[in-house]
């Protein structure tokens, strides 16, 4: 634990929040410097981001106080925070596309002289913002759409100064950038540093915190668990403070490898815009676990087995026998199914009932052989059987809660009785009780014979349901866990302090 | 001031003008091998005549569709608009100013209770204007059978057949008034927020922008624009006509010039100076129609062929660029 | 499925919820009773079932239009097709009664040709359907004034007219009934077997959300296709009635587009797609149709007939409770 700086920017005490009765945030104390670049780690669902939220105003804390250069605040709203001088560059970034540099710069508060929007003015503040953050390269009168992704950061992060920002929050900045962006994001870090502006890093990639922060807070499960000089630390203690729960969970007991039946899906060498020589080989029976970060190319190897964004490149065989699956409706009648990440905009038809969620896909892919009254009752059964709490099954489905959503998703998927199941985020936004329901489901689905991808990013359930596990960097398989390992080797290889022996 | 500030923004220059070029050429081609001749002064000036109409409702519809509403309602302001004015004017200049200061002002009511349906009820805008434009319709079927009123004859003299060389007066009041949407998008807040709101209404809150006003504001521009239409309309038939618009099919016509010439119909993209090259292209097509005296309807097949195929073509290019 | 509390069956199918169609059932109740305060005689069987003669083409296009808006498109082509094919049957039967059934058929497939020719360009080339059918629209107008040189040529047999102008006599109870109800029902049912069978259910999660729907293996852009299609035919048929009641005219079609879209709003079904069921959309023509017949009874100007339609469509969906956002 180090020392506060004598004159915070930002000073956070106590800092708390609850959502519907679950608390999220608990006692958060955190310092930011003018100058200092303080880098925020943890674990997905640690509060970083509610934590992030809350400085920026979107989220209004239920305890706690923030100060912002020496005064109190409570910020009523994101305008109220801009104003301030809190700027927050989102992963997504809000540009217009269409328009120029200096008109996204400017926008809202575009420079006027007698009347007229003054474009001289607007672009000579644009260069001189550019300038002072050493991107003068960047022209200020180029459309959005014309520049590259670290480009439109820097554009971002323009716009941000433009408002007078005093402190950036940075939300996984590097997560969209190549390689060679990254450096000129970390040129440009360092500069606004010098500037005085106080910067809030959050990332998961440790090699990013160290080459950049001054300091880091480590958040778990909605606490702080720790605020390190980042001179005075490791990679290896930062892990241990990141994860070192103790399992208290319960998972379903995991395959007997006497059990596994054969590889039901294998995959050579294969690759496209996100991926790169991906070697798989899935068995009947097993769960197999995809760890790594956002963007590493998990939820791609997903939709390319699934045809959703198919392999460019490679040989993909189930039961032994290539096939291409170049849509999704193929991979459907082929035996396969994807739970996708984000429910509500790909996984849910949010306006219709529950009924016809569930049966979606097999009214839209398959005939039906055995009659509709069959299929009905099948489904019935089927809702029945994972449990699905919900006033009807004519109700809508968008009025169930995230656990009630999945589980119809599920249903949907199970009426196909598929052989390869890929499942993306299959917890995210689940209650505690349906979270181990559906954990029970997916190892049962593995027992009668199915084989099961399954992406996480909670450590706790990819370590507890996954019978081996592989993690994901940068488009490529980084390396293979067995059953049996700890989250720290798991994060290691995330995010690349380690090269996998394998 | 540089070169940069002067140079029309990016949507510049827009394909349709390219378009425009090559069927001149080609319609000029052929008149003449009929034995005719395209760029004569009475078919000119039709064309011109004919662009001016249609032109200042597009320029109007160029607004709101920007940003990202519509309007279904003009062609019924434009009939409202010339029977405002002529019954006003009654045949008498004295009447002149408040005549058209009225059509302007019953106009552009119209367009505020349209931008407030469209704001404040939320209702979409296809329903909304399509609403009050059945509101209008009804009032006009019910009040008038035919021409009603009487256009100054000062205004029929100078607006309606005045022209300077080939170049009638009111195609001047389209350039006039097209020049100054244009300025007003390129170099007014609220052509920037307006832009911006059509592009992304969710960044332009989040910048600031207050999104509800600058979508009041663009439907009253754009009914504003649909009164004067009605006003040049008087003023080239001499009354007030109820049907003018809707025969004119001035909705879905303006409609079709604001993304022939290339403005997206969801809004965020395009411009006004791509809005008068549909214009003038769809103009060009009926003038060289007119000349090879080949079945009036024929060119109506061929609008509706060249709005698809334009706005394929701009889906093609905003595709590949997506796949970039 | 755990059933948390579940209402009996009457009460579910009255229960208001957004699409549902209680507020199109009480909209067509107040009207009724309207009607039946001021024109008791209106429920005497022989100018009721005229009545729903007269309004078969109109719900037969608000069924069409229904599928496609309820994908998330627009179908404006309609009215335009409607006239098309007045004229189209009047030229090619020219008062010939051997021609009737052959142009029947042509009629149809034209209808689908049409709606295949919206679809395959709003969903291959993604053009706003808005665009396609309002371009769609130019053209049929176009083509059939340029094919009958401005005035329309040839002449319907009475064998065609028959299907809009004819009707069973001496039905008991009910007297006289047109075969335009018929055929209307005919369609309906038609059209409420397929908007229930799985194409017409996997439609409306395509309107819904067609991410979802293509990664559940919907082959989004056919079912879009299929819908235009389907609006072609309702048209095609609703054409073949026009053209018997009311004969043959340039006007035969005109406005009918926005009046199966006022129709189908006001039935509950949701621009943009998603929402909405196909009875609602018929009960909303019909409901639009009373409405009128409303109006003539109490003396209300035929000329008014637009501004009543465009106070219902406004207060229709102003009050309607879901908020969509501006477009």
């Amino acid at each position: 634990m180090s020392d506060p700086p004598p004159v915070p920017l930002l000073a956070l005490r106590g800092i708390g929040k609850a959502f519907l009765g679950v608390r999220v945030l608990d006692g958060i104390d955190l310092d930011v410097a003018p100058g200092e670049v303080h880098a925020v780690v943890g674990e997905n669902g640690a509060g970083k981001s509610t934590l992030m939220k809350i400085i920026s105003g979107v989220h209004v804390p239920d305890g706690g106080s923030i100060e912002f250069a020496g005064e109190p605040r409570a910020f009523r709203g994101p305008r109220d925070a801009q104003r301030a001088g809190i700027g927050m560059i989102h992963q997504e970034f809000t540009l217009l596309p269409e328009r120029t540099v200096a008109e996204n710069v400017h926008l809202g508060h575009e420079p006027v002289r007698r009347g007229l929007v003054d474009r001289r003015q607007m672009l000579h503040h644009t260069r001189q913002l550019l300038a002072s953050i050493g991107e003068s390269a960047l022209p200020a009168d180029a459309r959005v759409s014309r520049l590259g992704i670290a480009q439109q950061q820097v554009v971002e992060i323009a716009k941000a100064l433009a408002l007078d920002a005093r402190l950036l929050i940075m939300d996984e900045p590097t997560a969209a950038l190549a390689d060679h962006e990254v450096e000129l994001l970390y040129g440009l870090v360092r500069r606004l540093q010098q500037r005085g502006i106080g910067l809030l890093y959050v990332s998961h990639r440790l090699t990013e915190v160290f080459d950049l922060s001054d300091r880091i807070t480590v958040l778990k499960d909605g606490r702080r668990m720790t605020t390190l000089r980042t001179a005075d630390t490791t990679a290896d203690e930062l892990v241990r403070h990141m994860v070192g729960r103790e399992l208290s969970s319960y998972y379903p007991d995991r395959a007997d490898p006497a059990d596994l039946g054969p590889a039901r899906l294998t995959v050579r060498g294969g690759g496209n815009r996100k991926l790169r020589d991906v070697d798989l080989e899935l068995r009947g029976g097993e769960v197999l676990g995809v760890g790594g970060l956002q963007g590493s190319g998990r939820s791609a190897l997903a939709r390319a087995v699934f045809g959703a964004a198919p392999f460019t490149t490679g040989e993909v065989t189930l039961d032994g026998v290539p096939v291409r699956l170049r849509s999704p409706r193929a991979a459907i009648r082929a035996g396969v199914a994807y739970v996708t990440e984000d429910r509500k905009g790909e996984g849910i038809v949010a306006r219709q009932s529950v009924l016809d969620n569930a049966l979606l896909a097999s009214r839209a892919a398959v005939a039906a052989r055995s009659g509709r009254a069959a299929r009905a009752t099948r489904i019935r059964e089927l809702l029945a059987a994972v449990r699905v709490r919900a006033a009807g099954d004519d109700q809508e489905i968008r009025f169930l809660s995230g656990g009630n959503q999945q589980k119809v998703v599920l249903a949907r998927w199970l009426m196909l009785s598929p052989r390869i199941l890929l499942f993306d985020e299959p917890t995210r936004g689940i209650d505690v009780g349906a979270k181990s329901a559906i954990h029970d489901l997916v190892r049962r689905l593995a027992r009668d014979g199915a084989a099961v991808l399954m992406i996480s990013s909670e450590l706790p359930e990819l370590l507890g349901m996954s019978d081996r596990i592989i993690v994901m960097r940068d488009g490529r398989i980084a390396g293979e866990l067995p059953a049996g390992t700890t989250e720290k080797d798991v994060v290691a290889l995330a995010v690349g302090s380690v090269e996998a022996a394998a | 001031m540089r070169a940069l500030a002067f140079r029309p923004t990016r949507w510049a220059v827009p394909g349709v003008f390219v378009a425009l070029a090559l069927t001149l050429a080609i319609g000029w081609l052929v008149v003449l091998i009929d034995g005719g001749q395209l760029f004569n002064q009475s078919t000119t000036v039709s064309l011109l005549h004919v662009a001016a109409g249609l032109g200042l409702v597009a320029v109007g519809q160029t607004l709101v569709i920007l940003g990202g509403s519509l309007d279904l309602s003009v062609a019924y302001v434009v009939s409202l608009s010339t029977l405002v004015a002529a019954e006003t004017m009654n045949g008498s200049d004295g009447a002149l100013v408040p005549a058209i200061g009225l059509a302007l002002t019953v106009s552009a009511a119209v367009g505020l209770f349209n931008g407030l349906l469209v704001t404040r009820l939320r209702i979409n805008a296809f329903i909304a204007t399509l609403g009050v434009g059945l509101l209008l319709k009804g009032y006009l079927d019910n009040g008038y059978d035919g021409p009603a009123g009487a256009t100054s004859p000062a205004l029929v003299q100078t607006l309606g057949y005045q022209r300077i060389g080939p170049v009638p007066l009111s195609f001047l009041l389209l350039v006039a008034v097209a020049g100054v949407v244009w300025l007003a998008l390129a170099r007014t807040r609220f052509g920037h927020h307006l832009v911006a709101v059509g592009g992304d209404p969710e960044v332009a809150r989040l910048s600031g922008v207050r999104n509800d006003r600058v979508l009041v504001t663009a439907h009253v521009l754009c009914s504003l624009c649909a009164g004067l239409a009605g006003i040049y309309l008087a003023s080239r038939l001499g009354s007030g006509a109820p049907r003018v618009g809707s025969e004119g099919l001035y909705d879905l016509e303006s409609i079709a010039a604001v993304v022939i010439g290339g403005t997206a119909l969801a809004g965020g993209r395009g411009g006004v100076l791509g809005t008068v090259g549909g214009v003038l292209l769809l103009a060009s097509i009926d003038a060289i129609f007119n000349q090879l005296e080949v079945d009036a309807f024929f060119k109506q097949v061929i609008r509706g062929v060249v709005i698809i195929a334009a706005v394929a073509v701009y889906a093609r290019r905003a595709l590949r660029k997506g796949a970039v | 499925m755990q059933t948390v509390q579940r209402p009996p069956l009457p009460l579910r199918l009255l229960r208001v919820r957004p699409g549902g169609l209680v507020p199109i059932i009480a909209l067509l109740a107040v009207l009724l009773i309207l009607v039946a305060v001021r024109q008791p005689d209106f429920f005497a069987p022989p100018s009721l079932m005229s009545f729903l003669g007269r309004s078969a083409p109109i719900i037969l296009l608000a069924a069409g239009q229904y599928f496609v808006i309820v994908s998330g498109e627009f179908d404006l082509s309609v009215g335009a097709l409607v006239t098309a094919q007045v004229v189209v049957a009047a030229r090619l039967i020219d008062s010939e009664p051997a021609h009737t059934w052959p142009v029947v058929l042509l009629l149809l497939g034209f209808g689908a040709l049409v709606g295949l020719v919206n679809g395959l360009i709003t969903t291959r080339l993604r053009v706003p359907s808005f665009i396609t059918t309002l371009g769609m629209l130019l053209i049929l107008l176009g083509a059939v004034y340029l094919w009958s040189d401005g005035a329309p040529k040839g002449g319907l047999s009475d064998e065609f007219r028959r299907f809009g102008r004819w009707a069973f006599e001496d039905v008991p109870v009910l007297g006289r009934v047109p075969y335009a109800l018929i055929v209307l029902l005919a369609f309906a049912a038609l059209a409420v077997l397929v908007a229930r069978s799985d194409f017409g259910r996997t439609l409306i999660a395509v309107g819904d959300n067609p991410r979802t729907a293509e990664l559940s293996g919907v082959r989004v852009w056919r079912h879009r296709t299929i819908a235009f299609v389907l609006s072609g035919v309702a048209a095609a048929v609703a054409a073949i009635l026009i053209g018997g009641y009311s004969g043959v005219s340039f006007q035969a079609g005109a406005g009918l587009e926005f009046g199966a879209i006022t129709a189908v709003v006001l039935g509950g079904v949701a621009l943009g797609g998603g929402r909405g069921s196909v009875v609602g959309a018929m009960l909303g023509a019909l409901s639009l149709e009373l409405l009128f017949a409303l109006m003539n009874f109490y003396g209300v100007s035929g000329a008014l007939r637009s501004t009543v339609q465009g106070a219902i469509i406004l207060l229709a969906v102003a009050v309607s409770a879901p908020r969509s956002s501006s477009r």
